[in-house]
């Protein structure tokens, strides 16, 4: 065997570890962005989730100033957690709607009975239809929608106390 | 406690594990008698780390929040099966699977290989040492998967829950056992290489572990495809995704070194190259581990993801293999090549085997790692697909198909009476086959084409070993190869039947509606929510109807809430002559539902050819073990290498 062939396994071994570890070093970058930012919010007119708020359509969105448009669901658990943490922006003046998926008004007014309550007005969402023309696949999710009705943020899992700067300043940036 | 005693019992085997390091250093340095202390401690290396790995095993039962990896992948309310299989559905755990796997197989290496020589059993134990000690130097520096968490908190985050999945519980454990089996053989191949000792005793040492990893590589491969298939809803087999190709690169060099030992068993030739295999499979192992855990290449298969991890393993990578690569290029050249043998001979044959395998292992390894070098080079970014592999490995992989009929029909050394004249039926069956396809469906791919043809001729080709000779009274390894070789023929027909008769309907249909497939008509009952365990789900209820025949399927879009993730549960009906796959996807606003239906004729053929692969491979291994127990309890027969 000649002196080529036996050192050529390691040659090329050496090869990908420079390789792998260039890669290592500049990891790419994987987030996903959603295609809905920068579009308006889809049409769509819900039932209200419960008797006692008011509930809220596409139309309404555009309110002049941005707003935050949460889906949740009772049965969610990282929503449980969620909730403290949508309490703490309203309490920053952020105003918070909430669209609840496949749940019943009852289940829903316990949730925000046992969890607290930080929405302005909640749409139910029996069958998730709104949930998928928003391009939503889980619950939570977060929507930071500007003045003029059209998604500028998406916000994928639940928002957690170490996000609430970034939710901030990306409602700054809707204004 | 018993997160305490898991983690005691981790230090204490990493403790011997470098006891065992150091002992065959000594051992080869000056003649002390140290085997049977080594094999000792390599025995109690194993069931230290089998203890551990109980002790995880037991706290993921038990929900025990208080250890921060069951919190992180685990839930309260999550099926005990997926509590148990969360044990090794995490980076953490499988890592500790994995030790524990090479572990073992160093302690059964111990315990049972009398028949490398004693000087390379005792290099081989050393460099198995080696490889464990630095797995558990990961485990306990970077990843303590008995790390508790204080408070304990009341509940956990769960179980990613395309991994949810019966397939979840068999399939890495499989292809671990596949996996780690291979590091006995590249053990055995360092020693041999420290000692000088390549021959046909160590071949015959390797050949049951390579057999036996080899085995369950293909068992674990044959069930990640079909998991796959009906768990990503996407209704195909094989996608060339960087995690598959982890699993398909051992194997391939796996299959090359199944058949070069038996060169170097039987003939005392291809020592070389013997080694390099044996270092290239486990190191495809190495690589394909390293691949699936620090995320360097984009994959469908999101596991624990991680740049810090990453670089520990690579640098692990970077000192077995290298150490292994460097070994061989001072060692290689005092290695004689055995007997020699004609141009046209058995030998022939394997090492054309070899070089096609090898060839295609290439042509995987590049493909997926290709993307990665440009983007280095360039900054660009692309991915290559199922068109690249399909078209570049697809005809090679044909040939070797080819070739399986023909290589076990040549003898050793030379070719005297002629068996291949026996080949004419198999290729008169397999040009039938052909103008069959011409004749009925004209309008065919060629490679599904050629797929057919290669199938039908090997389907009988295949057996042709086994004609020439009294079946009952061939050896059981023969049989092991025959069946393995028909299990290729039935897979093929299988992949070819399923690429040339698919037929696929996607279409938006509301409740009531109905859409034809081949000879399906199709119709959308109800579209209603369901409820699982910890998930929610759309469930569509498809009525279809064929002649007289009918079957409900119920497909579903499940919503897990912990963490949040949607999954498609395809509904598939099997029948004799196919499989009816179903998926429901998105609603549109109108009320109608995507729906998605496929009508895929002899699939199943695909996962039946794996199985019996695989169990060709088991009865190769027990007829071996069989006949080396004969052998050495002054067996009554002569020794024979056929």
């Amino acid at each position: 065997m000649s002196r080529v062939t036996r050192f050529a396994p390691l040659a090329l071994l050496l090869l990908v570890i420079v390789a792998l570890i260039w890669r290592l070093v500049t990891p790419s970058d994987n987030n996903v962005t959603s295609k809905l930012e920068g579009k308006p919010v889809p049409a769509f007119d819900l039932a209200a989730a419960l008797p006692t708020k008011p509930t809220i359509s596409s139309a309404e969105l555009a309110t002049g100033k941005p707003r935050l448009l949460n889906i949740f669901a009772s049965w969610c658990v990282p929503c449980v957690s969620e909730v403290k943490v949508l309490q703490a922006l309203r309490a920053d003046g952020v105003a918070i709607d909430g669209i609840a998926i496949r749940d019943r008004s009852q289940d829903v007014a316990d949730f925000l009975a046992r969890n607290g309550d930080p929405y302005e007005r909640i749409g139910s969402d029996p069958q998730s239809l709104v949930q998928i023309s928003l391009g939503s696949s889980g619950v939570p999710e977060s929507f930071v929608i500007d003045g003029k009705g059209i998604i500028r943020y998406q916000h994928i899992g639940p928002i957690k106390t170490s996000d609430m700067a970034l939710i901030l300043t990306k409602l700054e940036q809707a204004k | 406690m018993i997160a305490e005693a898991g983690l005691a019992a981790l230090w204490l085997a990493a403790g011997l594990a470098a006891l065992q390091f150091v002992l065959m250093v000594l051992a080869l340095r000056s003649p002390i008698d140290v085997c049977r202390a080594m094999r000792g401690v390599a025995v109690v290396q194993g069931a230290l780390t089998l203890i551990s790995f109980a002790m995880l095993l037991i706290v993921f039962a038990r929900s025990d929040m208080s250890v921060a990896l069951v919190f992180e992948n685990s839930h309260s309310a999550k099926p005990f099966i997926y509590k148990v299989a969360g044990t090794w559905g995490n980076h953490e755990g499988s890592m500790l699977l994995w030790v524990t796997v090479l572990s073992v197989a160093g302690a059964f290496f111990a315990l049972l290989s009398k028949r490398a020589g004693e000087r390379t059993a005792i290099a081989a134990l050393g460099a198995q040492a080696a490889l464990a000690l630095g797995f558990y130097a990961f485990l306990l520096i970077a990843s303590n998967p008995f790390a508790r968490l204080f408070p304990a908190p009341p509940d956990g985050r769960g179980l990613n829950p395309l991994l949810q999945d019966p397939g979840l519980a068999f399939h890495p454990p499989t292809l671990y056992l596949g996996y780690v089996g291979l590091s006995v053989a590249f053990s055995l191949a360092v020693g041999a290489l420290l000692t000088g000792e390549v021959d046909a005793k160590l071949a015959r040492a390797m050949r049951p572990w390579v057999l036996g990893a080899w085995l369950l590589l293909t068992l674990g491969i044959t069930a990640g495809s079909y998991w796959a298939y009906y768990e990503l809803g996407w209704g195909g087999y094989w996608f060339w995704d960087p995690v598959e190709n982890a699993s398909l690169m051992p194997w391939l060099a796996a299959t090359a070194l199944l058949h070069s030992i038996n060169v170097l068993a039987a003939r005392g030739a291809l020592k070389a190259w013997t080694m390099m295999l044996a270092v290239i499979a486990f190191s495809m192992s190495m690589v394909g581990t390293f691949l699936v855990r620090s995320g360097v290449l984009t994959s469908v298969h999101a596991f624990a993801i991680d740049p810090e991890r990453g670089t520990f393993l690579l640098a692990l990578l970077g000192i077995y293999v290298g150490a292994a690569f460097v070994l061989f290029a001072v060692r290689g050249a005092t290695l004689r090549e055995g007997a020699s043998f004609e141009l046209v001979s058995r030998e022939t044959g394997l090492v054309i085997n070899n070089l096609l395998l090898s060839v295609i292992l290439g042509i995987v390894f590049l493909g997926t790692l290709y993307p990665l070098f440009v983007e280095a080079v360039s900054g660009e970014k692309l991915s290559v697909g199922a068109p690249y592999f399909n078209a570049v490995a697809g005809p090679l992989a044909l040939i070797l198909t080819v070739l399986v009929g023909v290589g076990p029909l040549l003898s050793w050394r030379r070719e005297r009476r002629s068996r291949l004249k026996t080949l004419t039926i198999p290729a008169l069956i397999g040009a039938t086959a052909l103008a069959i396809t011409v004749i009925l469906w004209p309008g065919m791919n060629i490679l599904p084409r050629l797929g057919l043809m290669v199938a039908a001729y090997l389907l009988v080709a295949g057996t042709l070993p086994l004609v020439a000779r009294n079946p009952l009274r061939a050896p059981l390894a023969t049989w092991g190869m025959v069946v393995a070789h028909l299990g290729i023929a039935v897979a093929l027909a299988g992949m070819a039947a399923n690429a040339a008769f698919t037929s696929e309907r996607l279409a938006v249909i509301s409740p009531g509606e109905s859409l034809t497939l081949g000879p399906w008509t199709v119709q959308l009952e109800t579209v209603e929510p369901a409820a699982g365990p910890n998930y929610t789900a759309i469930e569509g209820k498809l009525r279809a109807t064929r002649g007289s025949g009918l079957t409900m399927l119920r497909p579903q879009t499940r919503y897990f809430s912990d963490p949040p993730t949607e999954t498609n549960e395809a509904a598939i009906e099997t029948f004799w002559n196919g499989q009816l796959y179903t998926v429901i996807g998105k609603a549109d606003t109108a009320g109608g539902w995507q729906v998605r239906l496929w009508w895929k004729p002899f699939v199943t053929l695909i996962w039946t050819g794996g199985a019996l692969i695989a169990f060709g491979g088991a009865l190769a291994l027990v007829g071996r073990a069989w006949r080396s127990r004969r052998r050495t309890s002054g067996g009554w027969r002569k020794e024979r290498y056929a």
